[in-house]
């Protein structure tokens, strides 16, 4: 027997007590842990951008379009050797609370500028040749049940009409967190489309490749000053700062979720400390017989915080443990929506030292009551 | 040769709201090493109060004690604590196990505070009680032993560390009359067996004929004190001062 | 016989921290609830007010918001002409021809958003009658200038009276600020339509609203457009279509909101069973002494089960109180349906504090039952032996 075994027989004296508080710890560590890795992954979206490629877009706003034109100009800047361009397309298929992007590209420079797409070479080359060809990614096959080789038709909101579509390829994320759900036709179709309304001959954005990433911030500029007086002035800027822009977007949300985890913490706080205070409660006469015995204030306060150690400890390891498994074992990302969940080193960190606060703020206040208790007095709730 | 425990002029006052309440007034004891001493009196005399004392778990007002020739009065918790896991064994009415450990693990509680390595402890434990003579029930809980069985365990548990005053607070007052003979007899053997000094607070006169030697306190002053028979020369020999009385 | 309700008061007030711990416990679970079903429910609000039943609102059909609908300007005029449209006293169709685009321009704390700009026609102000202007003046058709919704104001860069906005080549000044009664249009930057026309995206409307001169003549009306071969064009109440643009955010908000509720839930009653366990272990002398007096079983049960539904519905209601200071905080997101700016501030309602109580109270109730029930059983012995 040594001082653990102390510790071990209190927590099993109510061991239904103790498995709750472990079972509410680890479930209010759970929820911080999923918040905190929900706003993470949504401000590190520009880690998914590179910062190799560039976006030229319309000064406006991303809804404005730019002149297929343009692509001339860019593609003779010094120090971009790849332009390619997309459209957004925004058709919906059949329930409009399917969402999904869907855009037109001008697919070989778009592969080439994208690495992240992988597909395999004959359902890229089928792609290539089929000018009403789809390329899906693999997420959006899986939610729709589309198999490489239907003939799908979805339905335009911005392009009104029923178009149709085949699909010849599936392509896969090679990098973790890069989206997987989108749909991606050909430009030359888009074309043919939005002529019936006048909409041709402009692009939705420019995508382009740089040399060398340090030179990205000046050729930005001059493409944009080069533009500025036009009639569709434009903004370039690196990928991985057009997807930040769009975390912005959300405006507070990252404070409210901050705010939700911490009164989430506090909470639970509340019910831990309550315990550990009622159990501490119930055992004043032992530490007096404790401190009769010889064991001085440090000894109780030991036993007292390794015990509220490894409650918390344990509520760590499961609701810590639990969101590993599910993000990043799991890859539990909410059906594609929010590609590249996963708990970092970081959250981890931070989740081990609230249950650390958790630990010492529960022990606390039975610690200090019991290194209070003045053994005379104590003796006298025993005797 | 000098008493093993030595009180000197020893006054206690606590001090309750705005009053003040002198629980020992300048007392003065002698106890030789390996009496049996009784402490008799009515509630409120300071018994207690006089037990705790000596036990280490309580520091006097005013005076002097000095336990094999160590000043305890004015040693600070840290070190009485140090103290008390040394040179003492504290039996308690009530027992005071600690319910969620099994018996010979509750007798090797004390021993934590001592360097002794784990086998040492468990060996320890098992001899303690097999003194009490409750070797079979070593493994069982508290509350699956009957309150003599319990106050064995106790006292297993204060012998354990061979300490140097064994204290008992009433030690049979919550037991009946064959288990309470029972544990009267256990001491009675450790104190002429094993030469333990046992100083015991009791309510109850039967108990305190087993002592050599009983003492009686009167609101916070020693009154008087019986010496059984044959108990005499004993002190003597030990070199024990006759109690010194002062006017209650 | 029941045991007195004041029993159970008395007995928590006798232990301040342990009432007060587990009803902080469940009064930051119910405090979430509010909170966020407050966010929801502010954003909503904003949209919810922004239509009217008896406005008709036309977009282009199959476009699902005004970005992505066009309408031409004879399909516009031939919407103006209908006989079902009010009409001002000098005899002009109370109808709007809207531009609508969204600008990407940057907030006051340097991130950027996308802020919706409305061109508007000249009876504007006589279709949409909540709008009223708050500071400065009106916008004059054919110049440069916008009225910017109080939503905005503060909150983006450059809109302060006489301060310019610049969309493209053209800059426009701010003549004034306008008020909407909380809806979706305080979040937007007004001017005239022809005007901004010609400056985004040429000489198409994105969207048309009309006044009922009889609200009970909207499915007639409908009919008549949808009949009409030159008209292609879907025709909604426009109550309808702005509560329609809020319905994805919201549901998304309110969903988050309960699921986080629940999980939060979860941990709370966990800890609302160890305090009543405790509490039972604690008083078991207590209930002895009950039972002996001759109290049944069932009334100590409903006694304990009573105590726990009083911690809590003080936690209730201190979570609700915690979460009063939130109504009217003003914040701003992205609404992904219209893809626009919409400023909204927190709503707590009477129905989100009153279920957040219920919530409370099944908390307490959950938290009680077990402990309760194991305080009527067999804990006479044990509390004897100790009395």
């Amino acid at each position: 027997m040594t001082r653990g075994t102390i510790v071990r027989a209190n927590l099993r004296r109510r061991l239904r007590r103790t498995i709750l508080t472990v079972l509410g710890l680890a479930v209010a560590i759970f929820l911080f842990v999923t918040l905190r890795t929900f706003l993470r992954t949504l401000q590190t979206v520009g880690d998914v951008g590179s910062e190799s490629r560039l976006i030229t877009s319309n000064k406006l706003g991303i809804v404005f379009p730019l002149p297929l034109a343009y692509r001339a100009r860019l593609t003779s800047q010094e120090g971009v050797h790849t332009v390619s361009y997309a459209t957004w397309f925004g058709a919906i298929y059949q329930d409009p609370r399917n969402f999904f992007a869907n855009f037109a590209i001008d697919a070989e420079s778009y592969l080439a500028l994208y690495p992240e797409i992988v597909v395999s070479d004959a359902q890229r080359q089928a792609w290539l040749a089929d000018r009403t060809g789809a390329l899906v990614g693999s997420r959006l096959m899986e939610q729709f049940g589309w198999s490489v080789g239907q003939t799908v038709t979805l339905t335009g909101t911005i392009f009104p009409g029923e178009h149709t579509f085949n699909i010849r390829g599936a392509y896969e994320a090679g990098m973790r967190g890069f989206d997987e759900r989108s749909f991606l036709f050909h430009h030359r179709y888009f074309d043919e489309i939005a002529r019936i309304s006048g909409g041709d001959g402009v692009a939705g954005w420019y995508v382009l490749g740089v040399s060398d990433p340090e030179r990205a911030p000046a050729i930005a500029q001059s493409i944009d000053a080069s533009y500025e007086n036009s009639a569709a002035p434009t903004r370039t800027q690196t990928e991985k700062a057009f997807n930040l822009a769009f975390v912005g977007l959300y405006g507070n949300i990252g404070f409210f979720l901050n705010a939700i985890g911490l009164a989430v913490v506090f909470a639970i706080l509340m019910v831990s400390a309550n315990t550990m205070a009622m159990s501490a409660r119930e055992r004043f006469s032992e530490v007096a017989v404790l401190k009769t015995l010889g064991f001085t204030d440090t000894d109780v306060l030991r036993l007292v915080l390794t015990e509220a150690a490894v409650v918390a400890g344990l509520g760590l390891v499961l609701g810590l443990g639990g969101a590993l498994l599910v993000f990043n074992l799991g890859s539990f990302d909410l059906g594609g929506f929010i590609p590249g969940l996963v708990v970092t080193p970081q959250i981890a960190l931070v989740a081990a030292g609230i249950a650390l606060l958790i630990a010492l703020a529960s022990g606390a206040v039975p610690a200090w009551q019991s290194a209070r208790l003045k053994v005379v007095d104590a003796l006298r709730y025993v005797a | 040769m000098t008493p093993l425990v030595d009180v000197q002029g020893v006054t206690k006052v606590y001090q309750r709201d705005s009053q003040q309440l002198t629980v020992l007034q300048a007392l003065d004891l002698t106890i030789a090493e390996g009496e049996y001493l009784a402490l008799m009196g009515p509630s409120g005399s300071g018994k207690t109060t006089l037990l705790n004392l000596l036990a280490g778990l309580d520091t006097p007002t005013d005076g002097s004690i000095r336990v094999a020739g160590e000043e305890i009065s004015r040693m600070k918790p840290k070190q009485l604590a140090a103290w008390r896991s040394r040179h003492v064994g504290f039996i308690f009415q009530l027992y005071n196990l600690i319910p969620v450990l099994t018996a010979v693990q509750n007798v090797e509680l004390p021993l934590l505070l001592t360097p002794l390595k784990k086998k040492e402890r468990r060996d320890h434990a098992e001899t303690a009680l097999r003194i009490v003579g409750l070797e079979e029930r070593m493994d069982h809980y508290p509350r699956q032993l009957s309150g003599g069985q319990e106050q064995r365990v106790g006292i297993a548990r204060a012998i354990v560390t061979d300490p140097t005053l064994i204290l008992a607070d009433e030690p049979t007052g919550d037991l009946d009359a064959s288990s309470a003979a029972e544990i009267l007899d256990l001491l009675t053997r450790l104190n002429t067996e094993f030469g333990k000094t046992i100083v015991m607070v009791t309510h109850d006169p039967h108990a305190a004929e087993q002592a050599g030697r009983t003492l009686h306190l009167e609101k916070g002053a020693l009154l008087e004190q019986r010496i059984r028979e044959g108990h005499g020369a004993a002190l003597a020999s030990a070199g024990s001062d006759a109690v010194q009385e002062r006017e209650p | 016989m029941r045991i007195p309700i004041v029993y159970n008061v008395r007995s928590l007030i006798q232990r301040p921290a342990t009432t007060l711990t587990t009803a902080l416990g469940i009064g930051f679970v119910v405090l979430t609830f509010v909170g966020m079903l407050a966010l929801a429910n502010g954003f909503r609000a904003a949209l919810i007010s922004t239509g009217r039943p008896d406005n008709v609102f036309v977009l282009r059909s199959g476009a699902d918001a005004e970005i992505s609908s066009s309408i031409d300007r004879d399909q516009a005029a031939i919407l103006r002409s209908l006989p079902e449209i009010a009409k001002l006293p000098d005899g002009r169709p109370i109808v709007s021809s809207d531009v609508y685009v969204v600008v990407a321009k940057p907030r006051v704390n340097g991130t950027e958003t996308h802020m919706p700009v409305r061109g508007v026609g000249a009876e504007a102000l006589a279709v949409r009658d909540q709008i009223s202007i708050a500071e400065g003046r009106m916008f004059e058709a054919g110049r440069p200038e916008v009225i910017v919704g109080r939503g905005l104001v503060g909150r983006m860069q450059d809109t302060e009276i006489g301060e310019r906005l610049r969309f493209g080549q053209q800059e426009f000044t701010v003549v004034g600020h306008f008020e909407a009664e909380g809806s979706a249009f305080e979040s937007e930057v007004w001017g005239d339509n022809e005007t901004l026309m010609s400056v985004f995206r040429g000489p198409v409307y994105q969207s048309v609203v009309m006044r009922l001169s009889d609200p009970a003549s909207f499915d007639r009306l409908k009919a008549r457009i949808e009949g009409d071969p030159r008209l292609q064009v879907d025709v909604e109440r426009e109550s309808q279509f702005f509560a329609d643009q809020a319905a994805l955010l919201t549901t998304m908000l309110r969903f988050v909101a309960i699921f986080v509720t629940a999980v939060m839930a979860v941990g709370a009653v966990f800890g609302a069973i160890n305090t009543m366990d405790a509490m039972v272990a604690a008083r078991g002398r207590e209930i002895a002494l009950l039972l002996t007096l001759g109290f049944r079983r069932r009334s100590v049960m409903a006694s304990f089960l009573l105590e726990s539904l009083l911690v809590a519905l003080a936690g209730g209601v201190l979570g609700c109180l915690l979460a009063l200071p939130i109504n009217g905080i003003r914040t701003s997101t992205t609404n992904w349906q219209s893809f626009g700016e919409v400023s909204f501030a927190f709503r707590v309602t009477p129905e989100s504090m009153i279920v957040g109580i219920a919530f409370a109270l099944v908390m307490g109730l959950i938290g009680g039952l077990l402990p309760a029930w194991r305080a009527a059983r067999g804990v006479v012995a044990e509390g004897l032996r100790r009395a």
